[in-house]
């Protein structure tokens, strides 16, 4: 029992107070925020891993969670990226540059690249889902030496929908990345040069080896559901392909029970994961 | 017949896939039970204790999938599934209305005529502590009903065991569950508790049947069934309409008809 | 045994009011229509005399149905935070069972683990517990089913066991000890041949836990669980009598000018526990909800927190509308694996 409770203890629901210091409209209804501490003192102290997320809030709506979208090599700022879907995101969508949010972070386990040096990189993912794997991309981008091959596939339903689309434009023309990118059919625009097709098919299509090399996937259910046969059949084993869960969560610490999953805490145990570990739990995410 | 040979009856021949009744649970309490095997029927019983309007499970999903669904009823249960039909909520061929008497003989109704005239033969009074708590409100001024209700409601602490328990609260997205906008503050302070509680009367009125379902459902004791008790009787003095008297009941809040009696609107 | 003493039933009254004095407040189970709550008493006669359970659990003295996390006041291009002050009333808590006072062990284990919960902690340091063992039970306690008694001493700083004249005391901690040294006088040794274990209710073991927390992994899919929670309503009174249980939602509210975040009691059978802000549902039914239950009390709580979420109360059967019975389910449960295989060999 805790009998050297200390009657001053730290509040652990108290976020730092962020001030936005630049707004991205990626998408329709999607934006990207770079938030910078009020706290000087805070922004020093602060540090994270690729992979971990935080709670946002919108002070008089709520909290939500997101990822940390930018990379932790980056310092003094942190991003995130949303889509307004609900009341706390109606909420933040609403701000200014210069309006301040609310941050409690970071939380959750991290992508352990530490152990992918020398490794290929092959990323997976659609839609609005890239924003947690944008972190891992800058991150291992800052770090390229470190890394072998690296491949990104991204699709989304319309070509307005990729967001990123600096980054994206970056990327393409880095000769050390090789990005894939495909629209669903249906959605190209005049001068698309991408592909056309859904990224499951357009994964098969590429045929990448799995040899010596680490898959992060991360999308949509329908995408993941799709793309998983298509990796064990080209022979990636399921430890070595990682994906990112999203659960409802309040507290992020482990306390309010919501995103318990089987005998795992999406904000403790996750939200990193491998597919090893995801056959573990029941289908409950 | 009774209930145990009846229910053997319906299932044995296929007329329903299941029986919503009761058994015998802990510490001797009643509590609902799904037969679906003839030879379960032993287990039914149907007794003064035998308190659950049952109708509440016939717009459940989990429930609706076994099958055409009989149920053993009170005069209550059997207006519950009136409104429902009123409401659009079931349909006459899903249910099969099980009335039993005091002596433990069952009618079956299977439409809704059926069910009206038996409900028009059946005397059904509110219980007699019901009536006495009832009155007393009545004769309270409004300052001390307020004050009443105030005490009451402080202790609630939002389980929504009121709201699970009542056939006519069978929306998929409570008012309560709406975020945007917030209707009702989810926490169970004073504000809180007080305005789900009024909202949900105000949303029962003219259509609780009178069950008390909710206030025996109360896990602190709050008599919360009295103020939809209320609310109906309200709607039955203003509008002349009982909720649960035929499945053809147009709401009384909602329907305007050329010959109501506010002046305002002529 | 060293620490066991005896008190009389009038000296309760001297130790209540001695508690009184040294400004503490006490929580002791009331009737009130026919329902026991836990409520502040000034002496033993406002306590309920034949209480077997308050309906509500102590959890309320530590973990409160609503709580303020902290506060905001808003003006253009600015955001105060402001901390609320810790409440930590000293507080007694009397006559609570000893399945009650188990209850804490696992909420410190969900409010400690990792980060600190600085509002439970603040109200535990200032709590201290004299529980009352029980002479009788009823058909919905299985304290000896989960590792309790009713006798047993966890969470308990001092113990009362009643009995002729008065009572059996076990003081069992330093904060038994300090009230102990309150009015010392009152506690004087017990006889050699008390024996607590004769005046304590018979509580047969219901079912096999241990083999039962064995046997959930494989009875994730099992039909069972449809088929138990076919009458469960989808409510939160069992999460919210529950002494253990310490799910919550945190939820907003203010104006322009500011306003406050406030953490209040929830449940995993809502059916918009889980529900995510595209409309997905990780468990979409009642059955999905029910199992959840069950699992983080008896499968997942064993292996991240090393003790059960559960003390065998009861409070959840007897508060449920339509008495889903915990005992009952359970040993149905652990008897589950054993009918399927005698089923697939006929």
């Amino acid at each position: 029992m805790s009998d050297m409770s200390d009657m001053n203890e730290t509040n652990i629901y108290l976020p730092h107070l962020m001030r936005i210091a630049a707004i991205t409209d990626e998408a329709p209804g999607v934006r990207t925020f770079r938030l910078e501490f009020v706290d000087p003192a805070a922004a020093d102290a602060f540090s994270f891993h690729t992979g971990q997320f935080g709670l946002y809030s919108a002070f008089g709506e709520g909290e939500s969670t997101f990822c940390i979208a930018s990379s932790p090599t980056r310092k003094g700022f942190i991003e995130c990226t949303f889509r307004e879907v609900g009341r706390v995101t109606a909420g933040l969508a609403d701000k200014e540059v210069g309006d301040i949010l609310g941050f409690r972070g970071p939380y959750g386990n991290t992508f352990p690249i530490e152990d992918w040096k020398g490794r290929n990189l092959l990323f997976i993912t659609g839609g609005i889902a890239l924003p947690p794997l944008r972190s891992v991309i800058c991150n291992c981008l800052d770090l390229r030496e470190q890394f072998g091959d690296i491949t990104i596939v991204y699709g989304a339903r319309t070509v307005n929908d990729l967001v990123y689309k600096a980054e994206l434009q970056a990327w393409q023309e880095r000769p050390d990345v090789n990005l894939v990118l495909t629209v669903d059919p249906g959605g190209e625009a005049p001068g698309w040069t991408g592909k056309v097709g859904f990224v499951p098919p357009v994964v098969e299509q590429l045929a990448p080896s799995p040899d010596n090399t680490i898959a992060l996937v991360c999308g949509p259910p329908i995408m993941i559901k799709l793309t998983m046969p298509i990796l064990a059949k080209l022979g990636f084993a399921p430890s070595s392909i990682f994906t990112t869960l999203e659960n409802r969560m309040k507290c992020g610490l482990g306390k309010c029970g919501r995103c318990n999953t089987g005998k795992s805490y999406v904000c403790k145990d996750g939200p990193v994961y491998t597919l090893e570990q995801l056959g573990r739990l029941p289908a409950e995410y | 017949m009774d209930v145990n040979e009846k229910a053997k009856q319906l299932l044995e021949a296929g007329t329903v896939q299941a029986v919503a009744g009761f058994q015998t649970g802990t510490r001797g309490v009643r509590r609902p039970v799904f037969i679906r095997r003839a030879e379960d029927t032993g287990r039914l019983v149907f007794d003064p204790g035998c308190r659950h309007n049952l109708a509440q499970y016939a717009t459940r999903t989990p429930v609706k999938r076994l099958g055409r669904l009989a149920l053993t009823l009170r005069p209550s249960g059997i207006r519950a599934l009136l409104q429902l039909m009123a409401e659009r909520q079931i349909q006459e061929p899903d249910v099969l209305a099980l009335a039993v008497d005091p002596d433990g003989q069952v009618t079956e109704l299977a439409t809704a005529e059926a069910m009206e005239a038996h409900l028009a033969l059946t005397a059904d009074p509110v219980p007699a502590d019901d009536q006495a708590l009832l009155d007393r409100l009545d004769r309270m001024t409004r300052a001390e009903r307020w004050g009443f209700w105030q005490n009451e409601l402080s202790r609630c602490i939002k389980c929504y065991a009121c709201r699970s328990s009542c056939p006519m609260c069978y929306c998929g997205q409570c008012t309560m569950d709406c975020n945007r906008p917030q209707w009702v503050p989810p926490p169970s302070h004073g504000l809180g508790n007080l305005e789900y509680h009024m909202v949900r009367a105000m949303h029962l009125a003219g259509r609780c049947v009178r069950c008390g379902d909710c206030g025996r459902a109360c896990p602190v004791g709050i008599p919360i069934h009295l103020l939809t008790f209320h609310t109906e009787a309200a709607v039955q003095a203003q509008f002349g309409q009982r909720a649960g008297a035929s499945a053809k009941l147009d709401y009384a809040l909602s329907t305007f008809r050329p010959d109501d009696q506010e002046t305002f609107i002529r | 045994m060293a620490n066991l003493y005896q008190l009389s039933s009038t000296s309760l009254d001297a130790l209540f009011a001695a508690l009184l004095d040294d400004g503490r407040r006490i929580l002791a189970p009331t009737d009130r229509d026919g329902h026991s709550e836990l409520n502040p008493v000034q002496t033993p006669a406002d306590v309920a005399r034949d209480c077997l359970q308050t309906t509500l659990s102590a959890k309320g003295a530590v973990f409160p149905k609503v709580e303020q996390l902290l506060g905001y006041s808003l003006a253009p291009g600015q955001v105060q935070l402001a901390d609320p002050e810790r409440r930590a009333e000293p507080t007694v808590l009397f006559g609570i069972r000893p399945c009650e006072a188990a209850g804490f062990q696992a909420l410190d284990a969900v409010f400690n683990w990792g980060t600190r919960d600085a509002f439970f902690n603040a109200r535990m340091a200032s709590l201290a517990v004299i529980g009352m063992s029980c002479t009788r039970s009823d058909e919905a306690c299985f304290c000896t089913s989960v590792g309790g008694g009713p006798g047993a001493t966890r969470g308990s700083d001092i113990l009362l066991t009643p009995t002729a004249g008065g009572y059996l005391a076990e003081v069992l901690s330093d904060r038994g000890r300090a009230i102990q040294a309150l009015a010392p006088e009152l506690f004087s040794p017990a006889p050699a041949d008390a024996d607590q274990a004769v005046l304590l209710a018979q509580v047969p073991v219901a079912f096999d836990q241990p083999a039962l927390t064995a046997q959930l992994p494989a009875l994730f899919d099992s039909p069972l669980w449809e088929e138990q929670a076919l009458r469960c309503v989808g409510c939160g009174a069992c999460a919210f009598v529950c002494p253990t249980c310490v799910c919550f939602d945190i939820q907003e509210e203010g104006d322009k000018q500011g306003g406050r975040r406030l953490r209040t009691w929830d449940a995993c059978g809502f059916s918009q526990f889980t529900l995510h802000a595209s409309g997905h549902n990780p468990r979409p039914t009642q059955a999905a909800r029910w199992r959840q239950r069950v699992y983080h009390k008896f499968s997942i709580y064993p292996d991240r927190y090393g003790q059960l979420g559960c003390v065998g109360c009861g409070k959840c059967t007897r508060a449920c509308p339509v008495d889903m019975n915990l005992r009952e389910h359970l040993l149905q449960a652990s008897q589950a694996q054993a009918q399927a295989q005698a089923q697939a060999q006929r």
